[in-house]
This record gives structure tokens, sequence and C-alpha cells, in this order.
């Protein structure tokens, strides 16, 4: 009987079209949401930091006499941290990548291998912050100091390089390696000559990447790379490169923020770290835009 | 017979291209009309122009009218959820939803507000009875409907769009990606749908259309050049085009 | 034909198989460290006194060391913040996959990853210096430090992977199955809600998860904005989660005090790893 009744209502039911409303409703609040939030949190760092970024700050260091602050070190130190760690995690996770998709064999080694991956991608930066300084600083001696908080990178950015190499070694032809091969070039040499060369994109893309964790990252640095605001000499003999300690630009940020009540500064730091997320999600969209044209 | 779907000089765009050009065509009640006709040549636009699935494509316009009993499927006043409830549609594709067997069939009537479950019940075995599937799954109506073979799955998509209770059924080469067996089944279900419905199908196969139809409409470009009763077309088409067709000359 | 000997390639295949197996390395690595670091204190304590005790006074005269209040605030935070966070992020995943024109959605998805981009000591700032002073003056408190701020910065920080996990799964479901449902007269919203959301459910649930671990193993935004009292949770009061509890006690901490922060580590990871193996099976049941 009912079912008569509604075969002859033509528009949508009332609770229909209620459900229809009420949902497509919350859609657009819960999109409108997400982008609110984001032009608050960029809008109010930028409001908030931007005036306070001065060539001063950026270019001296914090003086206790002058009663100034500068976050010259901080930016070194972050630049140390970026340079040393890729120099490390770069041949690691490309030869690990190239292992996964040129040499291995036994199904079950990639099924762990890609497991302790993912694994690595879930585990928390204070838990690599805590073995780093566990292992590097207090085992390995090398106490606080940015070589530690490098090396504690190194195992936070390799699951992003052999992901990202991994995705693009996929994408080149078998029969490049058949050509390869078939010529009579040995294994190596046919990976040197024409499976790394093409691709070259995806290591790009996954460096992007890999400096935007490091850049971004703080709770693994802060009990292996140190809090100090003062300048380092890492050239000067290699004991300052080795034991130089310092906080990177997030570690400053926290340390301004929470322990100086400096806001202004931590603004300013926070500002430019905004800048910089910008910079690297916009190069690695437009590297990962041409490594999809291939 | 009384016509039940009728375009009266429809013309249809994706975009700048014309896939349809003038057409005009009667689509009587309670009979086969097959649309036949090479690749491309409008007649599966045609079809979803009927229950207005081209929505769907962006960039596409309408001129004409199609009349769906009497009434333009396009005028504001015509609910598009009703008009596809009227007229059910089986793809090329089997298209089960990742779920059990009952709440495929049960899933038409839901959304259309039938909530108790005595009579969901009774719409699921009538609907699979009427899709001759019932004596092959009522053990197992829980289970997924992925489960079923190809051509159980189709007519297990030809009973979830009768439990909807519509007037026409539209098949857009519902058989194509069968194997005979299976196409035989489906043909002779056809021939049992159209005591009750009226039945589109959309076809490559010409013997099918031979077989099982009471008119055929030959496409050609995005025109209609001919339609009439299968014997006639299938025989004595009046349309030197339709002839090379139906000859194999091309297609 | 002589099989040519080359050193070289047996080197560098030797290489590659070393640099492959780094990543079980380092995870067992860390596993073995937490494990031996961790155990001695939670053996020291009982570990009935170490996860069930509701106190945690390190530093007094005689020290306690219970961890029922970490834990469950690490609990209850990331349950709050899955509570807000999945809803908003999931909606806005359907938006974006299903209701947005294509121009539109080329502004907003940047727009996410900018925001899952944004380093945590950022999302630390704000919350510190608004959501903070906002909470104390609408709720009246004495400090506006709390739980709730905690779970507001995790909801909005767990944002973006769910947004776009969720995302890639809608797109993935087969076109087929929403033609099905809108023949048969179902309206867009039903179709997505009743077809495509049921049908993309394991890879939502991974979005889930993933969100789920991020909000657990945050440490610095939580920092800045928890309070760090060793309460027991409640939703304004001062407290402190399995991470900031051993971020927040490390600088200082020594002897046993110092090995019930590695234990505190090691709970955590325990944590991470039920997370960890769990999103793996979900993302391969997808995969099937």
């Amino acid at each position: 009987m009912d079912h008569n009744e509604h075969k002859e209502t033509r528009a949508l039911s009332s609770s229909r079209r209620a459900y229809d409303l009420i949902l497509r409703g919350l859609l657009y609040f819960c999109a409108a949401v997400t982008c609110l939030l984001l032009v608050f949190v960029i809008g109010y760092i930028f409001v908030r930091g931007l005036p306070h970024i001065t060539w001063e700050l950026l270019s001296t260091s914090p003086s206790y006499i002058k009663d100034t602050i500068g976050i010259l070190p901080n930016i070194v130190n972050t630049v140390y941290l970026v340079v040393v760690t890729l120099i490390i995690t770069l041949p690691l996770g490309v030869g690990a990548a190239v292992y996964l998709t040129e040499y291995a064999q036994n199904k079950k080694l990639v099924a762990a291998i890609e497991f302790a991956t993912e694994t690595l991608t879930g585990i928390p930066s204070i838990i690599f912050g805590l073995v780093g300084m566990l292992f590097f600083c207090q085992l390995l001696g090398l106490q606080a100091s940015l070589l530690a908080g490098s090396l504690t990178l190194v195992i936070v950015t390799i699951p992003t390089i052999i992901r990202t190499t991994q995705e693009s070694l996929k994408t080149v032809p078998q029969s490049y390696r058949e050509a390869a091969l078939a010529l009579g070039s040995g294994k190596w040499y046919m990976i040197r000559t024409v499976i790394l060369p093409s691709s070259i994109d995806g290591i790009v893309t996954g460096c992007i990447l890999a400096i935007g964790r490091i850049v971004g990252e703080s709770a693994a640095l802060l009990f292996t790379a140190g809090m100090g605001m003062s300048m380092n000499n890492f050239f000067g003999s290699v004991d300052n490169f080795v034991h130089s300690s310092g906080a990177s630009l997030t570690v400053a940020l926290y340390v301004y923020a929470r322990e100086r009540a400096e806001f202004d500064v931590a603004f300013a730091i926070a500002a430019i770290l905004m800048i910089l997320t910008l910079v690297i999600n916009l190069a690695a969209s437009l590297v990962g835009r041409k490594l999809k044209k291939h | 017979m009384p016509t039940i779907i009728e375009a009266k000089n429809l013309d249809l765009w994706y975009g700048q291209k014309q896939a349809l050009k003038k057409i005009n065509l009667e689509i009587p009640e309670r009979q086969i009309t097959a649309l036949i006709g090479p690749s491309g040549c409008g007649k599966s636009t045609f079809l979803r122009t009927i229950d207005r699935m081209n929505d769907l494509v962006p960039g596409v316009r309408v001129e004409g009218q199609m009349l769906y009993a009497g009434e333009d499927v396009y005028s504001p006043s015509v609910d598009v959820t009703w008009l596809r409830r009227k007229i059910g549609m089986v793809f090329q594709k089997a298209n089960p939803f990742p779920m059990s067997i009952y709440d495929n069939i049960a899933y038409g009537p839901r959304i259309h507000g039938t909530r108790k479950k005595s009579e969901l019940d009774e719409i699921v075995e009538k609907s699979l009875r009427g899709a001759a599937l019932w004596d092959e799954v009522k053990d197992r109506l829980k289970k997924s409907a992925m489960g079923l073979s190809g051509g159980q799955q189709q007519r297990l998509c030809i009973a979830r769009a009768l439990a909807v209770q519509p007037d026409v059924l539209l098949m857009d080469e519902s058989t194509s990606a069968l194997d005979p067996g299976s196409t035989m089944r489906i043909e002779e279900l056809m021939r049992e749908l159209k005591k009750d419905y009226t039945v589109v199908i959309v076809t490559h196969n010409m013997q099918q259309a031979a077989r099982i139809s009471d008119r055929t409409a030959f496409f050609l470009l995005g025109e209609m050049v001919e339609v009439g009763p299968t014997d006639k077309i299938f025989s004595t088409p009046e349309d030197k085009r339709t002839e090379d067709y139906i000859s194999g000359r091309f297609g | 034909m002589k099989q040519k000997v080359r050193p070289m390639e047996t080197f560098m295949g030797a290489m590659f198989f070393a640099c492959g197996i780094i990543a079980i390395a380092f995870v067992l690595f860390i596993s073995l460290y937490l494990i031996v670091s961790g155990l001695p204190a939670i053996w020291e304590i009982g570990i009935v006194d170490f996860l069930f005790g509701t106190k945690w006074a390190s530093t007094a005269a005689e020290p306690k060391f219970g961890i029922l209040p970490f834990i469950l605030t690490s609990i209850y935070g990331t349950c709050g913040a899955i509570l807000i966070g999945v809803p908003i992020g999931f909606m806005t995943s359907v938006y974006l996959a299903k209701i947005a024109s294509p121009k539109m959605a080329s502004i907003v998805r940047p727009a996410v990853d900018l925001l899952a981009g944004i380093p945590s000591v950022v999302y630390g700032l704000i919350g510190m210096m608004v959501l903070v002073p906002a909470v104390r003056e609408a709720f009246n408190l004495p400090d506006g430090a709390s739980l709730f701020c905690a779970i507001i910065v995790l909801a909005i920080m767990i944002l973006p992977s769910i947004i776009s996990v969720s995302e890639t799964a809608l797109k993935a479901v087969p076109h087929e199955y929403e033609e099905a449902s809108l023949a048969l007269g179902a309206t867009q919203i039903e179709t997505i809600f009743k077809v495509s959301a049921p049908a993309a459910s394991s890879g939502i649930a991974a979005a889930v998860v993933l969100g789920i671990g991020r909000a657990i193993g945050e440490a610095m935004a939580i920092m800045m904005v928890a309070g760090n009292v060793a309460n027991m949770p409640s939703l304004f009061s001062s407290v402190r989660f399995l991470t900031t509890a051993v971020a927040s006690e490390m600088a200082y901490a020594s002897g046993l005090q110092r090995q019930a922060l590695y234990s505190i580590a090691l709970v955590l990871f325990v944590f991470i790893m039920i997370i960890n193996v769990a999103l793996n099976t979900l993302l391969k049941k997808k995969e099937d």
C-alpha cells in the first residue's frame, strides 16, 4: 500500500529533501571550517610575525650586552642540519629504493622492508629524539650536537626518500632495463647510466619533502642537537664540526616562546617557517607535476 | 500500443560536438525496442537522455523534447529522482554495489522511503524472481554480491532496477560482456519482462536485436536513420544506409 | 661464453643490499634500544604500579612513578581530536572529491597540503597565544592551558592527513557504483553517503588510524598548550601526555627518574606499533 502511495509522489519527499539539505550544508560547512582555519593560521602568523622580521634579526647573533636577539645562528644551524642529513640520507635512501626495485628477489624480504619503512614513518619524532639522544649523544659520545641531530634526522627522513625514489623507479620502463642489459652492461652500470638519471625527478621530490621534514622537525632535535643560541664555527676544526651544538629555527621558536617570553621573535621565526613551508610545497608540487608528465 | 517515450526534434551537444541531430522517435509501451548502429552513432547517448543520465557529463546541452508519459523530462517540474525511478537502467558492465545481495536489491526501495523489514523482504523476493535469480541466490541473500558470476551479477542489476517498480527498463549493451549462455538467459528474461515493462535496449549485436526486439531503430552519425518493426528493418529496410549496415558492409 | 668477473658489480650489489635492509635495521634497533632501556625501570617500579599508578611525583622525597595519568591523557586527547577532526576532515574530503568544482578543488587541495606542512611548533605557538588565553577567558579559568586546548590543536593537526587519505579513497570508488545509484533515483548526496562512502570505508578507516597515530605521537605543539602538570585528565585541567612526559623531564632527569622516562617512551612505542600494524592491515585490505 505504502509503496503505491510513493509511486504517485513526484517531488522528493520532505524527509529526503531534509537529508539532502542537511548533509550538503554540513559538507560546505566543514570545507569552510578547514579553509577558514588555514586562512586564520597563515594570516595570524604573518600579521604577527612579518613586521618583526628585520635585517638585524636575520643577520646577528643574540647579544646580552646590547640586549638584542638575532637568529642567524639558528638559520645556520638549520642549514647545517639540512645539508648534513641529506648527504647521509640520500645515498642510503636511494640505495634502498634501488635494492627494492632492481635487486630484491625475495618477496618476503621486500614486504619486511616495506613494513619497516612504513613503521618508521609512523614513529613519533619524540621517540626518534630519545633514541638519538641515547645512542648518538651518549653511547657514541657525540653529546648534544648538530651532528647527532643530523644522524637522528637521517632515520626520520629515510622513509620519505625510499618511498619517493621507489615510486619514480617503478615508472622507468622495463624496456630501458632490458635494452641496457642486452647491450652487455652490468647491473650497476645500467643503474648508474639508465635507471638513476631517468628517476631524478622522484629523487628530487624526495629531497624536497625531506627538507620540509627537517625544517619543521623539533621534537627529535630538542635533546639531540641542543638548544644553544650562539654562533658556531663549524669549519674551524674537525672538533667544532662534530661537537657544535645549537638550536634549529623550530627549537629556537620553542625556546623563545616558552622560556624567554620573546613572542615577537617567536612569531617572526614562525613566519619564516611558514614561508619556507610554502616554498617547499610549491617546489614539491612543481617537480611532482613534471614527474607526472613523463 | 500507446507511446510511452517520444523524442521530438532532439538535439544534444557535448561541448561543441553535436552527438544527436534532430531525433524523432516514438517508443511504444510494453515492447522491446532495440537501438542499433556502429560505435559512436549516438544510440547510447540517446538512451542516456531518456533517464537524464547525461546530466552527469560536464558541458552537455539538450534542445528539443524528450517526452515520458507526455511530459518533457527536461521540464523544471520533473524531479530527476522520480524520473529515474520510473525509468530503470542496466549498464554495460554489471555494477552491483559492494554489499550483500539483499542490500543491493533493497537499496532503491530504502532510498525511496520503504523502511519496514517485511515489505523489503517481499520486494527483494519479488524482484529477484522477476529477474529469474531467486532460486540461485535465495540461500545466500546476506552474502556479498561480488561473489556472483558475471551473468548473475547482471541479473542482480536487473532485479535491483525492478525493485523500485519502474515502467521502463533501459539496457545499455547489457549482455556485451557476458558469455553466450548468460546472454541467452538474459534475452529470455527480457521477453518475460516486456509483459510488464517497456524495454529499450542498445546493442552491437544485430542477431540479438533481430531475435528479441519488436521494433528496431538504426542510428548513424548522430542521426536516427530509420525505425520500424524489427522484421521489416532486417528484411526490407527503406534506407540504403540501413541495408548496408544490416548486411554487414560497415560497422 | 666466458663469464666476466666484475668485482665492482658484486661490491655494488652488496652495497645496495645493505641500504635495502637499513630500514629494517633502524626499526629493530629502535625497538631493541627502547626495550633494553625501558624495561629496567618498569621492573624496579613494578609493572602494575607503573602502568596503573595514578600518581607521578618523580622528584619527591619518596618518588612515585605511576603513569596512568599520562596514558589516560594520551587516550582522551587522541579520542577528542579524532572526534572533532574526523568528521570535519571526512566531510572536507567528500567536498573535495565529489562536490567541489575542479577550480575550487585546485585551490583548497594545496591549502590542505600547506596545513600538513606547517611545523608543529607553529601550531603550538598559535595555540599558546590565541587558544589558551581564549579558553581562559571563555571558561573563566585561572590558566587556559588544558586538555581541551590540546584536543583542539591536535584536531587541527590531524585534519590534513585525514582529508588527503580519505579523499584518495573516495576518488578510487568506481564510477559505476555511483552511476547505478543515481540511475535508481538516488540524489547525489544519497549516493555519496550510501554508496561511495561505504565503498571507501577501509580507506577512510585507514585515515582515522593514521590520525590516531599522528595525535598520540605529537609532542611539541602539546607541550605548548596542555600545561604539563601530571594530573589525572579532565577537560579543563592542566595535563601531561605520554609524549610530553618524556620531553618535559628529560633535560634534567637522572637515575630511576630518567629510566622511568625511557619506560614511558616504551609504552608510547607499544601504542604506536599497535596502530601501525592496524594501519598496515587496513591498507592491505584495501588493496585486495
